[in-house]
């Protein structure tokens, strides 16, 4: 049996773009190329009823998604409400409501980690 | 008499003010260190925002100066003035009425920055090297092949107080989005990431320029500074940048660093101003007497200032800048 120090190694924060698959971020710029035209003002993310009660941050999520960072992305997700207020605030007049719909359609079948 | 009006720079500033005064009857002297008229734009390609190409406005100027037959000399440099003399390298003194300083700015030189491998490693370019190839013709390939991704780096020698250039270039951020757009064009395979700490569009049609790379060349814009660029053993590059709107330090390689650098003030400012009994700006531009009514005066009767001398502007600003600076010395040469 593998003795326990109480630590491991910790896992890299760092987001590797050598590494990252960018397949499921694309398949959501695919169908909604507009969001790559977020300027990262964060409205959707002040307005988010579901930002108010948890710490999901709509506008960190979408931007990890285009890095291909995906973890812990399936339950992230579920915590939006589809209230579509963020809609109502982006800058760039990005349908943000329906990404949230092409990520869940997209990333949906990952298992939570 | 005829009054002269000396002009230090043959730039697209000197070259402006000169047909003006020509037109209102003065006698215009262009001095210019190179040996053709036209100073940097010479060097771009097509120009932001509308792709146009450099070389007609520098033709259509040229031409403009050509036809009038004003008096330039090429080939000299100014190393002291006043409103009444310009005193050249060779030593010898041209005599005028009254001065214009058109001497505009000098290009930030990369290799300063060590961290980003400029001169160091192969394919890393300046913003100012890729306008020259395009201008060739010749792309900056890999190997002969396409490179798969290329970085822009903004803000390269501006607003970094390390290398003593606390001041914003205005035209980096729109260059680093036109260029962007030009290497996508040539290269559609490629990705390109656009690394900047803040993107300033603040001319006409430049946000809509933006949201154009953003939306059809899929141009992806990382806010993050990149730290330091560094060979790989397959002779790419490695460059690292916190990707500081997820909060997360990234890295990834690259086959073409491009560095978007800034306009800095020219090293002769500091002579040319002291000779003349002007006033630079900590920037070490030359200081305008106000930045309103008086943009184009300096402190001194009958110096007036064009262009980039005296900040950073585009070619529009520029040329706006010659005019009212040539219509200032004909009112001013009116009541001598
Ligand atoms: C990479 C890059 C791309 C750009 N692209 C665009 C663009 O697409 N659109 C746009 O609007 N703007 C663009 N600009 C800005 C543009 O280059 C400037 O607005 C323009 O060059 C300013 O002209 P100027 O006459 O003031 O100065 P300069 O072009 O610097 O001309 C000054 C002239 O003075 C001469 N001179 C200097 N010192 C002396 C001396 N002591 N004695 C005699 N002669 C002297 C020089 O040789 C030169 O010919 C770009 C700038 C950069 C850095
Ligand atoms: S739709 Fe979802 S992400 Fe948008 S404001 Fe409502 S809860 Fe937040
Ligand atoms: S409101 Fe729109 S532009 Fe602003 S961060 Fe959200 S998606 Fe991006
Ligand atoms: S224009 Fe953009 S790239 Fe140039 S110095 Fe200003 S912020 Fe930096």
């Amino acid at each position: 049996m593998a003795l326990d120090f109480g630590y491991g190694i910790s896992k890299p924060r760092t987001i590797d773009l050598d590494r990252n698959e960018f397949y499921k971020g694309n398949a959501v710029l695919g169908k909604m190329p507009e969001l790559q035209s977020c300027i990262g003002c964060g409205s959707c993310t002040a307005t988010c009823t579901a930002g108010a009660l948890t710490d999901f941050n709509f506008r960190r999520l979408h931007t990890l998604i285009r890095r291909g960072e995906f973890k812990g992305i399936y339950d992230e997700i579920n915590k939006c409400m589809l209230c579509g207020k963020c809609r109502l605030t982006c800058p760039r007049g990005i349908n943000t409501r329906g990404v949230v719909q092409l990520i869940k359609r997209n990333m949906g079948y990952l298992q939570p980690e | 008499m005829t009054k002269r009006i000396l002009i230090i720079g043959g730039g697209i500033a000197g070259m402006r003010s000169a047909v003006s005064l020509a037109d209102a009857g003065l006698h215009p002297v262009v001095i210019e260190r190179e040996a053709v008229l036209g100073g940097k734009v010479r060097n771009w390609h097509a120009l932001f925002p509308t792709f146009t190409p450099a070389a007609g406005i520098v033709e259509e100027l040229r031409a403009a100066v050509a036809a009038r037959g004003i008096e330039v000399l090429t080939g000299c440099t100014a190393v002291r003035f006043d409103a009444r003399r310009v005193e050249l390298a060779d030593g010898r003194t041209i005599e005028g009425d009254a001065a214009i300083l058109a001497s505009g700015f000098t290009l930030f030189d990369a290799g300063i920055k060590e961290e980003y491998g400029y001169g160091l490693y192969e394919h890393v370019y300046t913003s100012a090297d890729i306008e020259r190839m395009l201008l060739a013709g010749t792309l900056p390939t890999v190997n002969g092949a396409a490179p798969r991704r290329i970085a822009f780096l903004h803000c390269v020698g501006s607003r970094d107080e390390k290398v003593c250039q606390k001041h914003c270039s205005r035209v980096c951020c729109i260059t680093g989005v036109k260029q962007a757009m030009e290497l996508k064009q040539r290269f559609p395979g490629a990705e390109i990431f656009n690394f900047y700490m803040d993107i300033r569009m603040f001319g006409p049609g430049y946000e809509e320029l933006y949201r154009e790379a953003q939306l059809r060349s899929n141009i992806h814009f990382i806010r993050g500074r990149i730290s330091e660029a560094a060979p790989t053993f397959d002779g790419r590059i490695q460059i690292k940048a916190e990707d500081t709107l997820t909060g997360r330090p990234l890295r990834m390689s690259v086959d073409l660093l491009v560095l978007l650098v800034g306009m800095r003030a020219n090293d002769d400012n500091a002579a040319l101003a002291a000779s003349a009994g002007l006033e630079t700006a900590p920037s070490g531009f030359l200081a305008p007497r106000d930045l309103f009514l008086g943009n184009i005066r300096s402190s001194v009767e009958g110096i007036f200032y064009a262009g980039t001398i005296t900040a950073p502007k585009t070619i529009g600003e520029t040329l706006n800048e010659a005019v009212a600076a040539a219509e200032a010395v004909a009112a001013y040469l009116k009541n001598r």
